[in-house]
């Protein structure tokens, strides 16, 4: 059987493609300017999909330049799912080699910061452990022992101040004073109701992503003291903790 | 060099598990400047974010049919510049980028 | 969780997160809210905390936006699967979706697009409800569309199809009053009509909304009128009108205010139930009447 959906849905994302026949007998221009509205209809609705998910890049680059972005972006990678906060995963990616964007280097990662945003806020909800927990483990255990991290958590390493601008462009501050050559690292998860951005120390970011990876403590710290010479581990592991990152404590003998 | 040859020892892990009790044992005052110290929080205002919700509803708006490569970033980046040595982008797969302009959508209706 | 509620045939309004704190601060007299299913597909997060909260004080209806019921492809099963442990977690009063498509080939066009209405459109929907209420275990109520085109390749009048879904299915109907006008200006058919015809006895839900105007012209104010779906202001005074007419036809049902882009502040959006409150109250006058005037002229 013909699909008449075949061509109906090649027609939205194509300006220029013709009607679907379905429709299209006599070719008016009434038919064509009313299949014009379903065009529309899915790339605006696509476009405040994706404005909706990034509102820091839009303002950093301006609504006319978002839409055209978007534009852009939708025809070569339209949704594949009805969840709409799963759409974008990909949009830092075609941000950061997107030509006419070449001037605000750091907007991917604006972007990729606003993705894990808003995958924190939809993530499974899981109770955090106290740090108090780590006194159940035995002396012995302790190098071997390996976290669970919480299911909402995203970790970042970027080249510019991420966080700082990411939070001077939502709070609208007028004069915010970044440094603009200092690259930035932060954690982002939702322990409870509300999603946290933690702009993370020198070596907190390779100490997370050990334990993200399934590291033992042991390695991971041994990571952290790689990325810097001061490496306090006591202090990263009250950190861990105190921001619920960690949801089970895995002994050695359970790995 | 090997994660594992680098790796401390038992009684090192376990004196910064047992410092880093301590310290949490501290008054809430301490405990709270040592929050501080681990990375600045910036969380809150989800509501102003919840990202995008399904509607079935049409839009009335009209969708934007402007030349998206001869378009410049006019927002608050203006306030956030860097030098023109590190704005430098890059296509994958040693794609082209293409300058051509993008066709109409829609007529001005 | 509570046990499901029943719609009452009361006025409820569309539930938005921009609306979420003043409706717990406030607990509004509203007979029950309708939440978009697809928006509460994620894992965890703010809007189930929300959905549950408010769950506990009103009755709530899903209304789902992405399931492609009208599909030329199967339905997609993790959707489906998503759907059914939505509705076994909230119990909802109602399940309803839109007799439309929305994905094809993998990808998700996140608009409502229309159905031509033939012999093989109208099996493939049919097996496609068969597939939901199956799985969900209850009746789903299928909503009449706003179009823009129309094919040439339809044999049937959408109200024949309506019917026939509802017969060969057993799903209910969801009567979306500013969808018929939208349709009607568009088409250039007469609303009233359609209302009058429409199988009324199987509705088990109203929607009234907003919509927008444009022309088929190049100019503005040039050419045919046409209405858009858009849901993004006040219901239309001529729906209104349908809307009474319907309900007087019906009696009391469910019935929703759709407010979903230009989102006012919650008091202007309770203000509009309100209104549709008091059109159901006056249809409740008019169907505690009717009976007694059919058996004076009877």
């Amino acid at each position: 059987m013909v699909k008449l959906q075949d061509s109906f849905a090649a027609a939205l994302l194509e300006p220029e493609a013709p009607l679907p026949p379905a429709v299209s007998r006599g070719g008016s221009p009434a038919v064509q300017r009313r299949f014009d509205i379903y065009r529309n209809n899915v790339t605006s609705s696509l476009i405040e999909a994706l404005k909706a998910s990034f509102p820091i890049v839009c303002r950093l680059v301006g609504d006319d330049f978002f839409k055209a972005a978007a534009t852009l972006y939708i025809r070569q990678e339209p949704p594949r799912s009805p969840l709409l906060f799963r759409y974008g995963g990909s949009f830092a990616d075609f941000l950061e080699s997107f030509p006419p964007a070449g001037s605000v280097p750091y907007l991917s990662d604006v972007a990729r910061l606003e993705w894990a945003w808003l995958q924190a806020y939809h993530a499974e909800d899981q109770a955090s452990l106290p740090l108090q927990s780590l006194a159940d483990v035995p002396q012995e255990s302790l190098p071997e022992v390996r976290f669970a991290l919480h299911p909402s958590l995203s970790l970042l390493r970027s080249r510019w101040p991420v966080v700082s601008l990411w939070a001077a462009v939502r709070d609208q501050k007028d004069n915010p004073g970044i440094d603009m050559t200092q690259g930035e690292e932060a954690a982002v998860l939702r322990p409870g109701n509300d999603v946290s951005v933690q702009l993370l120390p020198p070596g907190g970011h390779d100490f997370l992503s050990a334990l993200a990876d399934g590291r033992s403590l042991a390695e991971a710290a041994a990571l952290g003291s790689q990325a810097t010479s001061d490496f306090d581990l006591a202090h990263h592991l009250q950190g861990l903790f105190t921001l619920g990152t960690v949801v089970a404590i895995i002994a050695p003998d359970q790995g | 060099m090997s994660v594992k040859s680098l790796a401390f020892g038992s009684a090192f892990i376990a004196g910064a598990v047992a410092t880093a009790l301590i310290g949490a044992q501290t008054t809430p005052a301490a405990a709270a400047a040592k929050e501080k110290c681990y990375g600045i929080s910036l969380a809150g205002q989800n509501d102003c974010a919840a990202g995008p919700g399904t509607t079935c509803a049409g839009s009335s708006t009209v969708n934007y049919q402007g030349n998206a490569w001869t378009l410049v970033p006019a927002g608050d980046c203006a306030k956030y510049g860097v030098d023109t040595a590190d704005a430098k982008y890059k296509l994958p797969d040693g794609r082209k980028g293409s300058l051509e302009p993008l066709k109409r959508d829609l007529p001005s209706t | 969780m509570t046990r499901p509620h029943s719609i009452p045939a009361r006025a409820g309004v569309g539930l938005k997160p921009q609306h979420y704190e003043a409706i717990l601060a406030e607990r509004p007299d509203l007979g029950w809210l309708e939440a978009h299913a697809e928006n509460y597909m994620g894992a965890g997060g703010p809007p189930h905390r929300y959905l549950t909260a408010i769950r506990q004080d009103y009755p709530i209806s899903l209304h789902g936006v992405g399931l492609s019921i009208g599909s030329e492809d199967g339905l997609d099963a993790d959707h489906l699967h998503r759907l059914k442990a939505l509705v076994d977690r909230y119990e909802p009063g109602l399940f309803s979706e839109h007799l439309a498509w929305s994905s094809h080939g993998g990808t998700y066009y996140n608009d409502l697009l229309p159905l031509p209405y033939s012999e093989a459109t109208l099996a493939r929907v049919c097996q496609h409800i068969d597939q939901v209420q199956s799985l969900l275990g209850r009746q789903m109520l299928l909503e009449n569309p706003s179009t823009y085109v129309s094919f040439w390749v339809s044999t049937m009048e959408e109200i024949d199809f309506l019917k026939e879904v509802v017969s060969r299915s057993g799903c209910g109907l969801l009567l979306d009053v500013n969808n018929v006008l939208v349709s009607a200006v568009n088409h250039g058919f007469d609303a009233a009509g359609y209302i009058d015809a429409f199988p009324i006895e199987a509705v088990g839900e109203i929607h009234l909304a907003g919509h927008a105007e444009t022309w088929d012209g190049e100019a503005e104010d040039c050419g045919a009128r046409v209405l858009i779906d858009a849901h993004d202001r006040q219901v239309d005074d001529l729906v209104w009108t349908l809307y009474a007419r319907a309900l007087s036809r019906s009696g009391p049902l469910p019935s929703l205010i759709e407010w979903d882009n230009d989102l006012p502040d919650w008091p202007t959006l309770f203000a509009e139930a309100q209104r549709a409150e008091g059109v159901l109250s006056g249809g409740r006058l008019q169907a505690a009447v009717e009976p007694a005037r059919s058996a004076a002229h009877g």
